[in-house]
Parts: structure tokens; C-alpha cells; sequence
């Protein structure tokens, strides 16, 4: 197989408050052999919040990103499901729609790009799940997460709107999703089956509808739990500072005491590669997985 | 695989009348290559029990009355093949109402709970008409696209049973009724969109409140796609002069802010820009949490340390931000 190669979009939190994630990803494909370009270029993808104030705004900035995975000739992939839905949906929008895409270069070209539509966007979960593998990545396992129950949770914004997710982006069900399921399976963990793990956490509205916010990560948090989760894993970093950071609030609200460690997804993979916890800066989540640190 | 195949059909049961709670039955059934899941309920009440109960009218996809979930798929039971959920559920099916709190008999829901919020938006056009005018009323096509495909909602409620905030927060419109609100407001005859912005701007039940994770879209069986509808509301209140400042409207704005000054959002400045600073109190305890945990920097808030990553190029961003915004700040 040729050196998988791609041009990474990092997103705001994996360069603020989720440190972490950008640590592991790049941890894992240092030891999966996937070479990784940053795109330091890249702006915001707006997050689903800018579209709100300017759709257009945020069609011109996510065009912009895109242009530069472009460039490269490689395609664009995402380490947050928010960055993956907003960055496909301008794609989307601009490859089906001549008279959008012409606006929007047209102010492209006032710094000299041009949106072609030639560059992929994909999930980095479909990137091991797909094109590096579940048998390869199983070959590669070095300390099998036999001991935990993990219970994947999806995020919204990599299986739903699944329009959006077809052509290139792991074209799963969005009311069966399966790639988290096997991915646990390949790295010898057990992968818990429990119905809120396709659902929302409710991240977006964690501000101005703080109790639906709450309630959405709670009914999840307490699902999972209730069918012996030892640990939940998500692809996403908005679920993950929703699920990590608030656990004390949500357990008021819902009535619970909720402790349940939360990775992101190249953290669970890396651990399975050699990765010890300090690699994979468990230092950096607010419920500190003891008993993954003791592993 | 032959044509058809052996299965257990579960199906939601509970009569209002008589049980305190519901329950669920299993039917054994072949089912053919080119039944429906509607097709499956008829043969449920024909073959094996004739009290349970469903409503069904046009049997072909207008009329929405056979909306029904089937494993938590909101489904439109006579667009449905019911062989193509049997392959997607391995097999197992179980048959619900759209919600099972309100169901009344079997699949039957009362849906009071939807007309009340459709019929809140004004789901129609409102104008002076004149009875006897001289001329028809003339639509351009391009007028006409805006909202056609907003149009071909049948009210089934798919999309409103599907939608998670409608479970925590009764008063929240819901996708459906957002979609309605966009129809009439963007058809260029009505007069009464300012008002439609206004109902649908108010906190907890207008569209501020939509958590973003697409249910609505994927539940539609007419691919309606409500949440670029309610999009297009929160574009429409900044167009129009209506959204209110806000903590919502300024954690949407706020972006511009950021992404102008860094390329990449400034996480503390997002939620100092949307609380205020009096709002900022709530936040305090999970602040110190991240603060201890590295998150964040104890000097994030402070308007003369800035910590944030910078995209490279930021020049092209700055000019775009400034050259692309059609709404203002």
C-alpha cells in the first residue's frame, strides 16, 4: 500500500481546549505510517454558529479552507464531526449549486483562490475505519483493550444530515451506525449496545438552553452507564467537552452521580497502539480516568 | 434470497381506555418483497388482531397519517418497503408510534401538541385580498422555488417526534412548524413575516433553541430538509432587523469577532462576548475545572492577554470577512 497521505484540518478546539485530540491523532498516524500535512491556513469552519448570523460568510471562509487541501492535491480530513459537517455542507452546496459557487469565488479571487471541488473531506475515524482498515489497524494492536466496556458515541455531525455523509464521509445509517461498534472490536474492546449512542449531547445550545443541554448529555451519559460502560469514546471534541467537562452539572440535573471517563477517538487507538496515558494527555480531561491511568 | 421471508413483527400496544401501561406484542408473518410497513400493519389487524389500531388514508405518501417509528426510525409506513428495514435491522423489527407518550390507542398519537404549534407560526398566507381584483397574482419562478419545497410538507410530524428538544422543552416550536414559518414568510404575497421572525426569534420556543443534530432532516420522508429552513429564519431576524441582542444572537455574531481578529474562534472570548460580563458567574466553577485541568489559562478572559492560535495568512481572512458579510454586526 502506498503511504497514505492527507492534508489535516484541525478545527479551533484541537488547538485550545482540547489539546489532547490533536496530540493523539497525530500519535496515531505516527505509528499507523499516515503522513499528515496541517493546514495551518485554515479559519474556523464557523461551527454551525456563523452559518446562523451569515450562511453565506461562512460558505465563503469554509471555500477558503477546502481551497487549501486543494492546493496540496490531497484530500481534507477533520478530527471534530462540527468541522467535518460544515466543511462538507459548503462542498456540498458549491458542487451542486454553479450560481453559489461562482459568488463565492468570485470573492475567493480577491486573495487569489479558487474553489475547484476537487478535494475529498473525511472524518479521520473513516480514514482508519476505511482506507487504513480494521484488519491493519488490528495487526498493529499492542496492548488489546480486552479489559473495557466502551460505549461509542457517535456525534451528530458525522452521521446526520447521511445525505452529507454518502459519497465520501463512511456512508453509515445514522439510526445504525457501525464504524465506532467495529473500530472497538478491531482494538479488542467491548463495545457496548445501548440506544442513546447515536444521539445528541446538545453541545450547541449549551449556552442559551443550558437544561436541554444538560438533559441531551445526560440521558446519554446515564445510558451508557446503565449498560456498564467503563469508558465512552467519541469522535467528536464538541461531545467530549460536553460529556467530560460537565459532569458534575448534568448529574444535578438528571438526578445521578455520573463519573464516566470520555476519550476522544484517537486517544482509545492510540492506548491500543503503545501509547501510554501521559502520550495521550489524559492529563487534560476534567474527569481524570483513574482507572485508565492505572492500566 | 427468495422473495419473501419469515419474521416476528413486535408492535407498540396500549389502549388509553383500559391499560395503565403499554406493552408489546409479537405477529409471526412471510413478508413479500414489495410489501410496506403500512402493508405489515393491515395484515397485523386483518390476519392476527382486528382491535389494533392506526390511522392510514391516502396510501401514497400526501396525506402523512401513517407516520410511525420503526426501531426509532421515523418512517412514513406506506413509503416504506418493509423488506429494506428488515435488512437494515437484521431482521428484528419493532413497530411504535411516532411518540409513544402520546399515543391514544396503539399507533394512534394525539397530535394536539403539533397543530398547536403549527398554527402558531400562521401557516398561511396573510394578505388583504381583494375579492374582486382584475389581474391573477403574479409569482415570479424564482419566488416560487424559494419556497417549494417547504410547500410539500404534509404535516405527518415526522420530523417533530423526532426531534430531542421537544422531549426536554414542551414549549420549543419544533422543525415543523419552523418550516412553515419560512414557507409563508418568504412568499413574497404574505404580510405578516416580520411577525412570523418575531414569534420564532423569543427564546425557548423559537429557533435559537435547536440543538443542531439533524434528526428533523433525516426524519423527513419528503427530504424537506427543515434545518436549512431554520437556518434561513436565523439569517432572516439578522436581515430584517429583528433578532434581538442576545446570548444566542451574540454567540453567532460573536464568531465574526474571533475568526476577523485570529482565524480560529477564541473560546473564552466566545462565552465573555455571548454572557457579558455579569453572565460570566455560571461559568466560574467549570472555568477553575478546565483552568486545572490545562483547558484553559486563568488569563484567558483578559482583554489584553491573547492566547489563541493564529491562522496563517489571516490577511485573506480579515479581507474576506470584511468583503463576503452580507449582515451586519
Amino acid at each position: 500500500m502506498s503511504q497514505l497521505h492527507y492534508a489535516l484540518y484541525t478545527g479551533c478546539t484541537a488547538k485550545q481546549s482540547t489539546p489532547e485530540l490533536l496530540s493523539s491523532t497525530l500519535a496515531v498516524a505516527k505509528k499507523l505510517g499516515i503522513k499528515i500535512t496541517i493546514l495551518e491556513e485554515a479559519s474556523c469552519c464557523g461551527a454551525s454558529h456563523l452559518q446562523d448570523f451569515d450562511e453565506f460568510l461562512a460558505h465563503v471562509l469554509n471555500a477558503r479552507n477546502i481551497c487549501y487541501a486543494e492546493k496540496l492535491g490531497l484530500t481534507m480530513i477533520t478530527i471534530c464531526n462540527t468541522c467535518q459537517l460544515n466543511s462538507a455542507m459548503t462542498k456540498h452546496a458549491l458542487d451542486t449549486n454553479p450560481e453559489l459557487k461562482a459568488k463565492v469565488n468570485e470573492k475567493l479571487k480577491e486573495v487569489g483562490l479558487e474553489y475547484k471541488g476537487t478535494s475529498e473531506i473525511k472524518h479521520f475515524l473513516y480514514v482508519l475505519t476505511e482506507d487504513y482498515g480494521l484488519d491493519a489497524i488490528k495487526n498493529r494492536v499492542t496492548t488489546p483493550l480486552s479489559k473495557f466496556n466502551i460505549a461509542p458515541f457517535y456525534g451528530c455531525h458525522n452521521i446526520r444530515p447521511s445525505e452529507l455523509h454518502h459519497k465520501s464521509n463512511g456512508n453509515e445509517n445514522a439510526y445504525v451506525p457501525k464504524s465506532l461498534d467495529n473500530l472497538i472490536d478491531a482494538l479488542e474492546g467491548n463495545p457496548i449496545d445501548y440506544e442513546y449512542k447515536n444521539k445528541c449531547c446538545g453541545f450547541h445550545v449549551e449556552l442559551q438552553a443550558n437544561h436541554t443541554s444538560e438533559v441531551l448529555t445526560g440521558n446519554a451519559m446515564v445510558d451508557a452507564i446503565d449498560n456498564n460502560a467503563d469508558i465512552l469514546v467519541t469522535p467528536c471534541p464538541l461531545c467530549h467537552l460536553k460529556m467530560d467537562t460537565y459532569q458534575d452539572d448534568i448529574g444535578k440535573v438528571i438526578g445521578r452521580d455520573i463519573e464516566l471517563p470520555v476519550l476522544h477517538m484517537p486517544q482509545m487507538v492510540a492506548l491500543a497502539l503503545g501509547c501510554t496515558p501521559k502520550e495521550i494527555g489524559l492529563n487534560f480531561h476534567v474527569q481524570k480516568a483513574e482507572h485508565i491511568l492505572n492500566y | 434470497m427468495g422473495d419473501t421471508r419469515k419474521v416476528t413483527i413486535k408492535a407498540f400496544r396500549f389502549n388509553s381506555e383500559t391499560d395503565y401501561l403499554p406493552y408489546y406484542k409479537s405477529y409471526e408473518m412471510e413478508i413479500g418483497k414489495d410489501e410496506l410497513i403500512l402493508d405489515v400493519m393491515n395484515r397485523i389487524k386483518w390476519e392476527h388482531d382486528g382491535s389494533f389500531s392506526y390511522r392510514r388514508s391516502c396510501r401514497h405518501g400526501i396525506c402523512g397519517a401513517c407516520a410511525v417509528k420503526v426501531n426509532g426510525k421515523a418512517t412514513l409506513a406506506c413509503k416504506q418497503n418493509a423488506m429494506e428495514l428488515l435488512d437494515l435491522f437484521n431482521n428484528e423489527i419493532t413497530i411504535e408510534p411516532s411518540s409513544k407518550n402520546r399515543s391514544v390507542k396503539d399507533m394512534i398519537i394525539d397530535k394536539s401538541d403539533f397543530w398547536e404549534k403549527h398554527n402558531a407560526v400562521k401557516p398561511f398566507v396573510v394578505t388583504d385580498v381583494d375579492p374582486h381584483p382584475k389581474h391573477e397574482t403574479k409569482q415570479s419562478l424564482e419566488e416560487f422555488n424559494k419556497f417549494l419545497d417547504s410547500d410539500l410538507c404534509i404535516q405527518c410530524g415526522a420530523c417533530h417526534y423526532s426531534c430531542p428538544v421537544l422531549e426536554v422543552n414542551s414549549d420549543y416550536f419544533g422543525p415543523a412548524a419552523f418550516v412553515a414559518a419560512y414557507r409563508f414568510t418568504i412568499d413574497p404575497r404574505d404580510n405578516a413575516g416580520k411577525e412570523r421572525l418575531e414569534t420564532t426569534a423569543k427564546m425557548g420556543q423559537g429557533v435559537w433553541d435547536c440543538v443542531k443534530c439533524f434528526e428533523c432532516v433525516e426524519a423527513c420522508p419528503k427530504e424537506i430538509n427543515p434545518l436549512e429552513k431554520i437556518t434561513k429564519l436565523h439569517n432572516m431576524q439578522f436581515e430584517q432587523g429583528v433578532a434581538d441582542s442576545n446570548i444566542a444572537t451574540r454567540h453567532a455574531e460573536g464568531f465574526v469577532r474571533s475568526i476577523q481578529k485570529h482565524g480560529f474562534l477564541d473560546e473564552a472570548d466566545i462565552v465573555l462576548y455571548s454572557e457579558g460580563y455579569l453572565g460570566m458567574y455560571k461559568h466560574i466553577k467549570t472555568a477553575i475545572k478546565m483552568v486545572k485541568a490545562g483547558k484553559i489559562h486563568w488569563d484567558d478572559a483578559l482583554p489584553w492577554v491573547d492566547n489563541v492560535p493564529k491562522s496563517k495568512n489571516l490577511d485573506e481572512i480579515k479581507k474576506l470577512v470584511e468583503i463576503s458579510m452580507t449582515n451586519k454586526l
